[in-house]
């Protein structure tokens, strides 16, 4: 029945059986060890229905979606739109809602082209003097795109500061946000410090001054449940490869679509056409010009179908148990600091540690060299790693898929470092 | 274990006791590089006099391969003409490129070739390769600024 939320009876969080349905488990790393993948903060696994889906698509349906007059364009057109509907019974959001992009990234920089390219009286037209405010702890996929219009409309950008323990300082909030704000472009969890940022105050204050606020969702909407209603924000994107689903395919979510500017002009995305002249389709169509990327979106429809009979509550609180676990252990290895929230409260399954004076970068060599993989840099967040004073840091991640044992691993090769490290 | 082909004592040495460390105030050529993927940087000072590299300084802050092997290219390409540096650079280019094929000439490459290990490792190649090719484009603009 279309456009109706299907009912989800969700199965018992069995981890055995989790681990069964993601093949990769069943390979071996480095000389015939166990793969520990502590990385789902930079991608996920992927599990055989996604897989699945996704090569079906291409095996058995295959043809442009919105176009055709034959059956298998029906079936392409049925297989994204039906994607469209499980991403916004995901998000509570309706399936006009929802635009597939090729990545969170683009749907980020559709979003600071759309606004910038909004004329005089258009409800998004910035500026010189209007303000966009962002955080510290942005990726630079919701920094670069902010701080680029800001320049190139004469916006000016302000930003949330970060406390030492990696909490967002909000004691400045109706001086961060003004009058003058047009858009809050806020991460949901930090990609490096885990936390995860109290929305409420910001949203009502950036409602309160007329701006609109752009949620970066990329590590909350994989790992916890979302209600876009409950969260009150106009904007929000993820990335289908972080939760599950194939590289490709990202989405943008929002309500206030319609007095948006197009970003990528092209087929589909029209009402009608001169030679001189054009209008566009409605929403969401208006913003995806070209053939989608259906085989993507059918997959991200079955990652979120899987994640949704698991319950997203059950995930949220498996990564949290298992988060309470490794900061517990990683507070028993010597000369370790994590670098982000201690306390399990309002904190995501991400963790960023420095060990001594062992670089990052030696560090994941050699925790991979135990089968242990893990993510060391500046993880697309220059200017945090600055304020946080660490050149880089070592970061686990987590994902449903995950249990003790990893974390177990994680811990011995840390130690094991160490002692190899300290040996010249 | 495979890892200790990457990480060989005298590589390890050079980072705990990196040599021409500190930038010289005089110099012909200063350049700065990163390793975009993590966040290692270089400042390199290049200093010529009469056709030679006198001095090479160095500072930053990296991992284990970027930092010894910037400290070891400091020790190798001292007291060396442009054009011997090249044949040592080219050298220690391709011995980067071999993944793990290659040994490395020792009467080329000298403490260098203790860098072949790191050409097994696709994810380590850049780390090695960060001061030298600070090295090169400060040479090309010291070549630059004397002609």
């Amino acid at each position: 029945m279309a456009g109706a939320t299907t009912m989800t009876i969700e199965r018992p969080f069995d981890i055995t059986a989790i681990r069964a349905d993601f093949p990769i488990f069943d390979r071996k790393i480095r000389d015939g060890k166990r793969l520990v993948y502590l990385d789902s903060g930079a991608t996920s696994q992927k599990p055989n229905v996604v897989i699945d889906a996704e090569s079906n698509f291409y095996r058995l349906h295959n043809a442009a979606a919105h176009r055709g007059a034959h059956q298998l364009a029906e079936e392409a057109t049925e297989g994204i739109e039906s994607a469209r509907r499980i991403v916004a019974d995901f998000l509570g959001g309706k399936e006009d809602e929802i635009v597939f992009t090729k990545s969170s990234t683009e749907a980020l920089n559709l979003l600071a082209y759309s606004i910038g390219s909004a004329p005089a009286g258009n409800k998004f037209h910035l500026n010189p003097g209007d303000e966009i405010v962002v955080s510290e702890m942005e990726h630079h996929a919701n920094l670069i795109p902010w701080q680029q219009l800001a320049g190139r409309t004469g916006a000016q950008l302000s930003w949330f500061e970060v406390t030492p323990d990696g909490r967002l300082d909000l004691s400045n909030i109706n001086s961060v946000i003004t009058e003058n704000t047009k858009v809050v472009a806020l991460t949901h969890q930090s990609n490096v410090l885990g936390t995860i940022n109290p929305l409420k105050a910001i949203v009502a204050r950036a409602h309160e001054v007329g701006a609109v606020v752009v949620l970066d969702a990329c590590q909350s909407a994989p790992h916890m449940p979302i209600d876009v209603k409950e969260l009150d924000v106009d904007f929000l994107v993820f990335s289908g490869h972080k939760a599950l689903g194939p590289t490709g395919v990202g989405v943008l979510w929002s309500s206030v679509l319609d007095d948006l500017p197009p970003f990528l002009y092209g087929g589909s995305m029209i009402e009608t056409v001169t030679m001189t002249t054009a209008t566009w389709a409605p929403a969401p169509r208006k913003f995806e010009a070209g053939v989608p990327n259906m085989a993507q979106a059918v997959g991200l429809g079955a990652a979120l179908d899987y994640l949704a009979n698991i319950g997203m509550s059950n995930v949220h609180d498996h990564e949290v148990s298992l988060t309470q676990y490794l900061i517990e252990k990683l507070q028993q290895v010597p000369e370790l600091k994590i670098v982000g929230p201690t306390s399990i409260d309002a904190r995501g399954g991400t963790v960023s540690f420095t060990v001594g004076d062992i670089h990052p970068h030696d560090l994941g060599q050699y925790v991979d060299s135990q089968g242990v993989a893990v993510r060391t840099g500046h993880h697309c967040a220059w200017p945090l790693t600055k304020i946080m004073n660490v050149p880089a840091t070592t970061r686990a991640s987590f994902y449903l898929y995950n249990d003790e044992n990893d974390i177990d691993a994680l811990v011995e090769a840390l130690l094991g470092a160490q002692k190899y490290f300290g040996k010249f | 274990m495979e890892l200790d082909s990457l990480y060989q004592e005298v590589i390890l040495d050079h980072y705990k006791h990196p040599q021409h460390k500190g930038l010289l105030s005089e110099y012909s050529a200063q350049v700065h590089h990163v390793n975009t993927s993590c966040g290692d940087e270089i400042t390199l000072n290049l200093t010529i006099a009469d056709g030679v590299i006198s001095a090479i300084s160095w500072d930053g802050q990296g991992c284990s391969i970027s930092q010894a092997s910037v400290s070891i290219l400091g020790d190798l390409l001292t007291g060396k003409t442009f054009s011997q540096a090249e044949e040592v650079v080219n050298a220690f280019s391709e011995l980067m490129a071999s993944k793990g094929t290659a040994a490395g000439d020792p009467e080329i490459l000298e403490d260098a070739v203790a860098f072949a290990g790191v050409s097994k490792f696709p994810g380590r190649v850049k780390c090695a390769l960060l001061g030298w090719m600070a090295f090169k484009d400060a040479a090309i603009q010291s070549q630059g600024e004397s002609k």
